[in-house]
């Protein structure tokens, strides 16, 4: 049954991404373009799922745990540390050049167009190389 | 309110849907980064089953796109092949480091205001920003067709 909403959770997430229309580059582009025709509807797809799963976090009981399966993995590490930082800002610059992040490149990988082919195996060799280089943090997700 | 931003807030809204049935149901971050490196690597069947369904649905999901949904696969941002292999490369990297993205820190960690997570999407953020500004009105490299 957690298989089962793992798996339609995952169709929900795609459809969520294709329908607010952050699979199409041009509109993360245009998002990060303050310079230029500026397009907010990012901010927009932000502010209706903060809207939501904000909820689910408010009335969460820790003691209760989760519906289905054994207990909450929230991250409960709090110290902002370089890597935090540094990582994010790598991250930042390589969405800004590509146009993609992981869930939209991952949405989009059978769309037809190389560009989403090209940044998925680039994405994952990036995590190959950090795998043989860092040690692995606890991650936030 | 024009379309653009009607769809950008109901897909929204899906999203916070699908991190709220993996949270309340099962307990786990819906974090795209973190999904895809654990489908591919340091892989445990007894612990990694659930990224895999979700990367699984995630895919199916976007074939459902490609039927029936087409246009919301099109792109139309012209940029170097190079340099989208660079991004990737620095998202893939990045994402680990930072231990989070988008979804990670930008939708499930905002929305328990985790303090980790608002200093990480402030930065990834203001990083695309500058990437934006330089490549496109300096370097004049990528554009919108």
């Amino acid at each position: 049954m957690s298989l089962i909403v793992s798996f339609l959770s995952g169709i929900i997430f795609a459809l969520g991404l294709g329908i607010s229309g952050m699979t199409q580059p041009q509109k993360i582009v245009g998002f990060l373009d303050l310079f230029g025709n500026w397009d907010p509807a990012l901010a927009f797809v932000m502010v209706g799922a903060i809207a939501v799963h904000s909820v689910a976090y408010l009335t969460l009981k820790p003691e209760k745990g989760p519906a289905l399966k054994g207990s909450y993995s929230i991250p409960k590490k709090s110290q902002i540390t370089k890597s935090l930082v540094t990582g994010s800002l790598l991250f930042g610059i390589g969405w800004g050049l590509s146009g993609f992040c992981p869930g939209p490149g991952v949405v989009s990988l059978f769309s037809g167009n190389m560009a989403s082919v090209n940044f998925v195996v680039s994405m994952v060799i990036g995590m190959f190389i950090y795998r043989k280089t860092f040690s692995s943090d606890k991650v936030d997700g | 309110m024009n379309a653009d931003i009607v769809n950008a807030l109901i897909g929204g809204a899906l999203i916070g849907l699908s991190a709220t049935m993996m949270l309340r149901l099962n307990g786990k971050i819906a974090g795209i980064s973190g999904i895809v490196e654990s489908s591919f690597f340091g892989f445990r069947l007894e612990e990694n089953q659930w990224q895999i369904v979700f990367l699984a649905g995630l895919i199916l999901g976007g074939l459902g796109l490609v039927l029936f949904y087409p246009d919301s696969l099109v792109n139309t941002f012209e940029q170097k092949f190079w340099l989208v292999s660079l991004g990737g490369l620095l998202v893939g990297f990045g994402t680990r480091l930072g231990s989070g993205c988008t979804s990670g820190h930008g939708v499930c960690g905002m929305s328990r205001l985790s303090l980790r997570s608002i200093i990480a999407t402030l930065s990834f953020m203001a990083a695309g920003f500058l990437t934006v500004a330089v490549t496109f009105h300096f370097f004049n490299v990528g554009g919108v067709q």
